[in-house]
């Protein structure tokens, strides 16, 4: 192991570990608006709207990223439609359709790990409010959706890990993300170990400074049942 | 038989079936994805120049060859963690890679060149049609010069880790905006879907593509040879591994004496690349 040729390509890892951070905060906040909508959507009475949620999540929970990343980056720019209209200013940056890939797959996982836990309210914080003349509006924003929030906590902190990793899929759109960066110094150098077990030292420091911070959260919020 | 039973003897049988494939016949690594050099048919078969090459070699060796693929980002770190023995991929033969392995003489050998689509504004670009970086001189220090206007602010889109990525960045051809691909294909869908405005690759790579696609992918500019674009194209080999490198190298003298590099070039490129 060339520990000096480690160190030296410390800094170029770096930079594309903060083009890593940058695809995964604005992917998970747009995921995580995402999630809510279809979660809400999943809990609503109306097939229509609830059938048209559990697809959106059933198609992105069961196809693999990569796909996901590769439709929306080569498939749709093949659309001549798509090509000439305003769509293309979007669709022609790698940076955005890695959001949108990443956003809409995070979202799907997200609207099910909301959804669980809106299903696991108990009964009796719904009829208590109810009693007490509480709208079922009220109730929703007021009781139903912060419960589910904080009882969702540890399982997305889960899902905040494993976008991290996602986000590695971008270098094959020729985003200089950490992977990105360390294929790059892989081809440059022949040395997969040293570029591939640097960037996997830094993954893993991302990990461990996300980990505490969910686990902060989780016992400021925790929710007593 | 309980579970942790089943387990072992699948770990050993998965062991054998590992040594015994490793055993008696030299392996060569292909890319499998820069046609005409080499690729795939429909069904999944190696096919091209190289894999043509490697058989025929691997005939006047008398060795046991078969070809494997390996994506063009992990190919030297492939061989020199010995899954295979020896790299036939379009490879040239430049001072970087004679760093970490070694390679045979060249066989074959052919110019790089630029490429947009049709009706793009650099479609024209008036320099000399072929420029050698080892001969230089005045004519390619104007011939660079054009480029540099040309591509100034481009976004110039090119395979990692090839000589073509080693050009770009080399300030040859000043500031451009440089996107590296993992696949040729990649490369050749972004130039048709409008990513790219230009392209850098082998001649062949793009006249092969614009012909079986039917799209509107034309040359443009001088093409390249020399310099940051090595020497040929030869078999890369492990440092040490004396004794492949020199049968290698017997066996390309008598495939170029017999004419055998000649035939499959015409066959493949539809001109004689042999060198």
């Amino acid at each position: 192991m060339d520990i000096n040729l480690m160190m030296s390509i410390f800094p170029n890892l770096l930079n594309g570990a903060v083009i890593t951070l940058k695809l995964l905060v604005v992917s998970m906040f747009f995921g995580l608006i995402i999630g809510l909508i279809f979660a809400i959507l999943r809990v609503n009475k109306n097939p229509i709207f609830n059938k048209f949620a559990y697809g959106y999540s059933y198609f992105f929970r069961g196809t693999p990223l990569l796909v996901q990343l590769y439709l929306i980056y080569y498939g749709l720019a093949n659309i001549e439609f798509l090509r000439n209209s305003f769509f293309w200013v979007i669709i022609k940056e790698p940076y955005w359709c890695a959001i949108i890939a990443f956003s809409l797959n995070t979202g799907a996982y997200t609207s099910e790990i909301l959804r669980s836990s809106f299903q696991t309210i108990k009964k009796g914080y719904i009829e208590a409010a109810q009693s007490l003349g509480v709208t079922k509006k009220i109730t929703f924003y007021r009781i139903q959706l912060p419960i589910a929030i904080k009882q969702s906590l540890p399982a997305y902190g889960n899902e905040i890990i494993l976008m991290l990793k996602g986000t590695s899929l971008a270098s094959v759109i020729t985003i200089m993300d950490l992977m990105g960066e360390a294929r790059k110094i892989n081809v440059l150098t022949f040395k997969p170990f040293e570029a591939f077990i640097t960037a996997g030292i830094i993954y893993l420091f991302i990990t461990f400074i996300i980990h505490n911070i969910v686990k902060y959260l989780e016992k400021k919020y925790r929710f007593q049942t | 038989m309980n579970k942790f039973k089943q387990l072992g003897l699948g770990i050993i049988i998965s062991f054998f079936l590992v040594l015994s494939a490793n055993a008696g016949s030299i392996k060569i690594g292909t890319e499998g994805a820069y046609p005409p050099w080499n690729s795939k048919d429909a069904a999944g078969n190696l096919n091209g120049f190289e894999v043509d090459l490697a058989n025929a070699l691997c005939e006047i060796m008398k060795h046991n060859c078969t070809i494997v693929e390996q994506d063009w980002d992990g190919m030297i770190p492939a061989l020199t963690s010995k899954k295979f023995d020896a790299i036939m991929a379009g490879m040239s033969i430049t001072s970087e890679r004679l760093k970490t392995i070694n390679f045979s003489q060249g066989y074959a050998d052919e110019v790089a060149s630029l490429a947009v689509m049709k009706g793009s504004s650099i479609e024209n670009i008036n320099a000399p049609e072929g420029i050698n970086l080892n001969i230089g001189g005045s004519d390619v220090d104007k011939a660079l010069k054009t480029l540099t206007s040309s591509l100034s602010g481009k976004t110039v889109c090119t395979q990692i880790g090839t000589i073509h990525q080693n050009f770009l960045e080399s300030g040859d051809v000043g500031k451009i905006n440089l996107k590296t691909y993992k696949t040729q294909d990649e490369v050749n869908l972004d130039l048709t879907n409008g990513r790219c405005d230009v392209a850098l690759a082998a001649a062949v790579a793009f006249t092969d593509y614009a012909e079986k696609s039917g799209k509107a992918v034309v040359l443009t500019g001088p093409t390249f040879s020399g310099g940051a674009f090595g020497n040929g194209v030869g078999v890369g080999i492990r440092k040490g591994d004396s004794k492949l490198l020199n049968e290698f190298n017997a066996a390309i003298d008598k495939a170029r004496d017999d004419g055998i590099i000649s035939k499959l070039a015409i066959k493949w490129f539809g001109f004689d690349a042999s060198m």
